[in-house]
């Protein structure tokens, strides 16, 4: 009985502690990232207008949504009434948002299921208890490195060596090889490929390991007893090990189509001078450049913006459901013991 | 296991076969993930008559100084945006408080969350999971205007304090205080009169050291890799105040610079302390990854 009324009290009296804690980090979150996003909320209804080097605000509804979406613009019509429908402008900035969007999906396509084929492969040859390959701590260690090199100083690296000029060190040998110079930076395929190419070699490392844990995470009697059975390795792989990792690569999936929306640094960055290549702009440089501006349209970026945060909020939820029924399996138990064991030993 | 395997003569062999071929697949991509970075070096150690001559080569020159003193030379006269201190400077300014407040802050918060009990507790951390996903570039809009209005461009401080903040770190450090972390100990120390802030400082911090320096060296890399937020804020491109990254982009966005040698070298610059840091702690790194340590 005494030791109940202590803990009521002590629960009672500790429970400004947990506030005084947990206070920073939301006091610095609702004036750093909630305000910023009602801020974006707000701002997609609005038309900003530079007037002598200030930013005028102008409500207009959904009227950007209307234009980024369907082209639709406001004029009059002949009798003065107000109607909605396709101008010029509002075309334009409609073909411009979803050239944008196809271009931010082509660039993650391209980088993912090739990142995902060559990640699977190694995530199951680094978990093979048969395999007897030297050196697999080396390997992770080299494949992961190109995800910390600076993004934008690897989009620098690329464009110096892949330059469209004669000069550059790619078609400068294909030149001496008696072939003509490609536009590797600016055509449209070319730096597309390109792009995929790099941010492949950036995130295939980052990849494998997470598939690894992922298969790790699966029983291995599992495997012994295919193995005992005679299965082969290709038989394992797709059926064991592909099957139990569905969870897995769909999470994986998930969270690299989020990180996708957000490519930025390399689209970005992969030009000739400072001409945004139009075949690589994606939606994040696109939402950037229209606030990023000495003239900013804050409605059309913000309004960007929102269609962004639905389309990560829907796959977000995907993603969470995902993890929930991850955390109610015991196989998560026993994954937070691995944590446990793995972090204690540094 | 490997002796139900070894008994067959075939089946060894088959496996030395199999070992053989994906070891020579996994030294490819090990070369391939190099190589590019090698071409770097060596290109930084080129004449640019040499580059823009023979295109690619593998052997290194002996220009390195040579282009190094070039950069310092446009720096100096002020033809580039680029002097590899003032970079290292900025860089790390922003690198080092950044990760300070992110696992100072980020531990705090989880603390919070896991010894104490009171009401708000689970909203608070269902908050914390919904807005970990949230892409910076969907608030990046309303943060701007509302940086530009409160004349916080051209300053650090939207580069730095919002660091306090990092929900994918409070989620990975509760995770492993919730695996690892005794209550009773902190009940332990309240009966010896030690104070809450002393118990997380003097108890709480250590006995999650490891959480700590695996969650430091990502915010480290990633702060020092950001170009997005600098590049957003700092709007006046003044020189003294540029991140590397930056001044790597108004190399490459320069067509007026015709020494590549000068320019690998920049590039290369900019890439040797995060490929130190990187090779110093790449065990913890790989293990942190694996442990979900960073969501992109």
């Amino acid at each position: 009985m005494v030791s109940s009324s202590s803990r009521k009290i002590r629960s009672i009296s500790y429970a400004k502690y947990g506030y005084l804690f947990i206070l920073p980090f939301f006091i610095v979150y609702a004036f750093f990232q909630v305000y910023p996003l009602f801020n974006t909320f707000y701002l997609s209804t609005q038309k900003s207008t530079t007037d002598t080097g200030s930013v005028v605000l102008e409500t207009v509804g959904l009227d950007n949504f209307k234009a980024i979406l369907f082209g639709q613009g406001k004029t009059t019509d002949d009798a003065g009434n107000v109607i909605y429908k396709e101008t010029r402008q509002a075309t334009a900035i409609k073909n411009d948002f979803f050239r944008v969007m196809g271009n931010t999906l082509i660039l993650w396509f391209g980088n993912f299921i090739p990142q995902i084929i060559i990640s699977l492969l190694l995530a199951a040859w680094f978990t093979d208890a048969y395999l007897k390959v030297k050196g697999k701590g080396f390997f992770k260690i080299v494949m992961y490195m190109p995800n910390i090199i600076t993004a934008a100083s690897v989009a620098a690296l690329f464009v110096m060596l892949f330059s469209d000029s004669q000069f550059g060190a790619i078609n400068s040998m294909l030149l001496k090889a008696g072939h003509d110079t490609v536009p590797f930076v600016s055509g449209k395929t070319q730096s597309r490929v390109l792009i995929m190419i790099i941010q492949t070699w950036m995130w295939f490392g980052n990849t494998t390991i997470m598939l690894m844990s992922g298969i790790m995470g699966i029983n291995p009697s599992l495997f012994e007893a295919a193995n005992i059975d005679g299965a082969t390795p290709r038989q394992q792989f797709f059926q064991i090990t592909i099957p139990l990792l569905k969870p897995i690569m769909l999470y994986t999936m998930v969270t690299s189509m989020i990180g996708g929306l957000q490519m930025f640094d390399i689209p970005y960055l992969y030009n000739v001078g400072t001409t945004q290549n139009k075949f690589t702009e994606t939606i994040a440089v696109f939402i950037y450049n229209h606030f990023h501006n000495i003239k900013p349209n804050y409605g059309y970026s913000a309004s960007a913006s929102v269609v962004l945060f639905i389309i990560t909020a829907i796959l977000g939820s995907i993603c969470f459901a995902v993890n929930r029924d991850k955390d109610t399996t015991p196989k998560a138990k026993r994954g937070s013991k691995a944590l446990k064991n793995k972090l204690g030993g540094l | 296991m490997s002796t139900q395997m070894a008994g067959t003569h075939s089946n060894s062999q088959m496996i030395k076969i199999r070992t053989t071929i994906v070891t020579i697949i996994m030294i490819l991509l090990a070369i391939i993930s190099l190589l590019p970075i090698y071409i770097l070096v060596v290109n930084a150690t080129r004449t640019s008559v040499d580059i823009s001559g023979h295109g690619i080569s593998l052997i290194p020159g002996l220009n390195l100084f040579n282009n190094i003193g070039t950069l310092m030379d446009w720096s100096a006269t002020n033809k580039i945006q680029y002097d590899a201190f003032i970079g290292y400077r900025n860089s790390g300014i922003i690198a080092f408080s950044t990760t300070i407040l992110t696992v100072l802050f980020s531990g705090m918060t989880a603390y919070g969350l896991v010894v104490y009990d009171f009401k708000l507790k689970n909203i608070a951390y269902t908050i914390i999971l919904a807005v970990m996903m949230i892409p910076v570039q969907v608030t990046s809009v309303g943060f701007y205007q509302f940086m530009s209005r409160l004349g916080l461009t051209d300053s650090y401080i939207p580069l730095i304090i919002p660091a306090i903040a990092a929900p994918a770190v409070v989620f990975f450090m509760r995770q492993y205080m919730k695996s690892s972390f005794p209550l009773e100990i902190v009940e332990a120390a309240r009966i010896d009169g030690c104070g809450e802030y002393r118990t997380f400082f003097t108890i709480g911090i250590p006995m999650m050291k490891p959480a700590f320096a695996v969650q430091a060296i990502f915010a480290f890399v990633a702060n020092w890799n950001n170009y997005y937020t600098p590049s957003m804020i700092l709007i006046s491109r003044e020189k003294s105040q540029l991140t590397l990254p930056m001044m790597v982009n108004t190399i490459i966005s320069n067509d007026k610079l015709n020494d590549f040698g000068a320019n690998y070298s920049a590039i290369m610059l900019s890439i040797i302390p995060v490929v130190i840091v990187y090779f110093i702690f790449s065990k913890f790194i790989v293990e942190g990854v694996a442990l979900g340590g960073v969501k992109e």
